[in-house]
């Protein structure tokens, strides 16, 4: 009752924050921005990450209203839209990070492999084992460069010996992009590198328990253009093996390192497309607005 | 459109003017809180000249060198083979005969008394260490130094006025001559106190000892280290990791809160009740003590470790729980060893605070009068705070001193204590 009556009332708002300057420029787009049901293709053949009827609540705050969206096999999955949308919450439910949040409650289906993750019943440690994140924020362990790439495959007994842990680190690393500028220095504390560095190396702590889908909250919004570059190209060489969503606010990235892209706005996924069509004929007006830099 | 006609003053002249007040504001602040420091500081020296002055005396003590013979028909030796016989013997007569051999003059009970005065009677334990180190002395005349009475000791520390007249002062003119005539012969000395360092408590304060009080505190600071360390971090990581957020961990957390302010006294009445009248466990002992230290730590310890647990940065447990860490392993491996300082830290506040806590040791009898030094945790025992106030409490003048001097022993133990947690907080903490 309650977050219905939000929903009305921020609509309401949006409408009447729009209202004045709307020309009918964008002959493209053709559905109204009132209209809040997915615009555009949610869903593919064979999807790793299915959807179906996604709300999470914060309490009595509704932040993702029923969203239902597909994740393919190998492919980068780009989420945008403006600060506050559902987007980054949305990517924490694809592996239950939201359960570590008090009063956050996710309702609908998420199959992996046919498997409902979001059940009760889901161990949520080999899940996260499957689903590997970035953060938005480089957070290394205050450890050495080895025991934070180690760490994962360690717990998780995925190397028997000193000696498969050495080479688990060590393939991850060039993985990363990042063997050649830390093979000497293994050692050191992983919070000495510099923030591009610290941002590759966890990702090469998420690769090294070999994760079958990798989700990235705005991996690069901390970095200069020079690690960007790196960790987008590194993104690119990751999607042959994982599936990669990835939450960004640079519609040039996303453009750049993306196949797929959604669009939320204020909880709503409100168009999905390929990449490219989204960017140069989104469908949807709310789209156009943003990815024309009307807003947000 | 005044604004146009009159202009305004540009800001930075504004600035200008208002600085110098600033200015004089900052230099104030600065020198008050120089002066509170140097306030601080002032008392901090008088307090330990105070005790340093008064005290050091104590670890210096007036000992006599007598000859005594070691006669077995004084001592009611027949056999000296017997060890008990050697224990129960006779020394204060052996040593009353020495005293009047060197003063031959003396007659009559009250001088005889005032003469066998001079000397300790911890003389005896020093003629009886001697003859069961070395049975043959039996029979033979022996030289030997032993501790004078603390009415002499304190005369020769300065402790007693000699210019009073003598009916103002507690040693007689007599007493004065017999201690000058052993002066001059070279037959009175000041040794060091090891007697004070090694032994137990006593009625005299010429031998009593800081010893006893410095194990009963070790004792029952190791159980309540043992106990509340454990106990105080589980309780920590428990309620600020794992316990969900509802009334009832809210109601605790509360509570604990609470039981930090409670007054330690009645801590020591719940242990009387609880440990002692209903769990039966020893009077005095130090584990009873370390128990209700116990209860009095576990707040200060539990309160410090959450927020040391809280102060560990949310994208580090993100991080574990990210690469699929279990709970338990987050915070094992991740979160407990970036916490560990602030909780250690917490615990050594806590260990201070029971090592001078004395009122909930009064009520669980650690206050009793007790001459052994503790041999476990389940030996009677007193603690050094209650030692302090078990001797200030003591009319004689040698306890004064006494009182100094246990006080310096208690701040070298609070130091040294202090000292191994920077050491042990150094080698936990991590750079992030």
């Amino acid at each position: 009752m309650e977050t219905s009556m939000n929903e009305t009332q921020q609509q309401a708002k949006e409408t009447v924050f729009r209202a004045p300057d709307r020309g009918d420029l964008q002959a493209t787009a053709t559905v109204d921005r009132e209209v809040r049901r997915t615009v555009g293709e949610a869903r593919v053949a064979d999807p790793r990450i299915r959807c179906n009827d996604i709300n999470v609540y914060y309490g009595t705050a509704q932040a993702i209203k029923n969203v239902n969206l597909d994740v393919g096999r190998n492919e980068v999955l780009a989420m945008i839209g403006p600060s506050g949308c559902g987007k980054s919450t949305f990517l924490r439910c694809l592996n239950r990070m939201n359960d570590t949040i008090d009063g956050c409650r996710v309702t609908g289906d998420i199959l992996l492999d046919e498997r409902n993750i979001n059940a009760k019943e889901i161990d949520v440690v080999p899940l996260r084992a499957q689903v590997g994140m970035v953060f938005q924020k480089p957070n290394p362990f205050p450890k050495s460069i080895w025991e934070n790439v180690a760490f994962g495959p360690r717990i998780h007994g995925l190397a028997r010996s000193r000696a498969q842990l050495d080479e688990v680190v060590e393939s991850s690393l060039r993985r990363a992009g990042l063997w050649d500028e830390v093979k000497d220095r293994l050692d050191k504390p992983g919070t000495g590198l510099s923030g591009g560095q610290q941002q590759r190396l966890c990702i090469a702590r998420t690769i090294a328990v070999q994760p079958e889908v990798i989700l990235m909250d705005e991996p690069c919004s901390a970095l200069d253009p020079i690690s960007t570059a790196k960790i987008e190209e590194l993104i690119d060489e990751l999607r042959q093996q994982f599936s990669i969503c990835i939450v960004t606010h640079s519609m040039q990235q996303a453009a750049r390192v993306s196949q797929r892209t959604a669009y939320f706005h204020l909880g709503d996924l409100i168009e999905v497309g390929n990449t490219e069509q989204i960017f140069t004929n989104p469908n949807h007006k709310l789209t156009e607005d943003y990815i024309t830099g009307r807003f947000g | 459109m005044s604004n146009q006609t009159l202009p305004l003053p540009r800001p930075v002249d504004v600035i200008n003017t208002g600085l110098g007040r600033r200015r004089a504001a900052e230099r104030r602040f600065r020198l008050y809180g120089v002066a509170a420091i140097t306030l601080a500081l002032i008392f901090l020296v008088l307090l330990f000249i105070s005790i340093i002055g008064k005290g050091y005396t104590a670890f210096w003590q007036t000992q006599i060198q007598m000859e005594a013979t070691l006669a077995p028909e004084l001592l009611d030796i027949a056999d000296p083979a017997d060890r008990n016989q050697v224990m129960a013997a006779n020394y204060g007569a052996v040593m009353k005969a020495a005293l009047r051999q060197a003063f031959p003059e003396v007659s009559g009970r009250a001088e005889q008394r005032q003469l066998f005065a001079l000397v300790s009677s911890g003389a005896e334990d020093v003629l009886r260490q001697r003859l069961l180190d070395d049975p043959s002395l039996l029979g033979q005349t022996v030289s030997l130094w032993v501790p004078a009475g603390s009415d002499i000791d304190m005369v020769r520390k300065g402790h007693i006025d000699r210019s009073l007249p003598e009916s103002e002062r507690r040693v007689s003119d007599q007493e004065l001559a017999w201690m000058d005539e052993l002066a001059q012969q070279g037959r009175i000395e000041q040794r060091f106190n090891w007697n004070f360092l090694t032994g137990g408590d006593s009625r005299s304060p010429e031998q009593a000892g800081i010893w006893g009080a410095v194990v009963g505190s070790f004792l029952t600071l190791a159980v309540t280290m043992l106990l509340s360390f454990p106990l105080g971090a589980a309780a920590a990581v428990y309620l600020e990791e794992f316990a969900p957020k509802n009334r009832l961990t809210d109601i605790i957390e509360v509570n604990i809160n609470n039981l930090a302010a409670v007054p330690s006294i009645v801590f020591g009445l719940l242990g009387l009740a609880v440990f002692i009248n209903i769990f039966g466990l020893p009077r005095s002992a130090p584990l009873v003590g370390g128990l209700v230290l116990t209860l009095m730590t576990l707040p200060t310890i539990i309160i410090a470790g959450r927020a040391a647990l809280k102060s560990v940065p949310p994208s580090i447990r993100e991080a574990a729980l990210g690469v699929g860490a279990s709970p338990l392993q987050t915070v094992t491996n991740h979160v407990l060893p970036l916490a560990m300082p602030g909780i250690l830290t917490g615990m050594i506040i806590g260990m201070a605070r029971a090592l001078g806590e004395t009122a909930p040791l009064l009520m669980i009898g650690m206050v009793a009068f007790i001459v052994d030094v503790p041999k476990g945790i389940f030996d009677p025992a007193t603690a050094l705070p209650v030692q302090i106030y078990l001797w200030a409490d003591s009319p004689e003048l040698g306890f004064a001193e006494r009182t100094s001097a246990a006080i310096m022993v208690l701040l070298v133990f609070l130091l040294s204590m202090n000292a191994l947690a920077v050491i042990l907080r150094r080698r936990f903490e991590r750079r992030w």
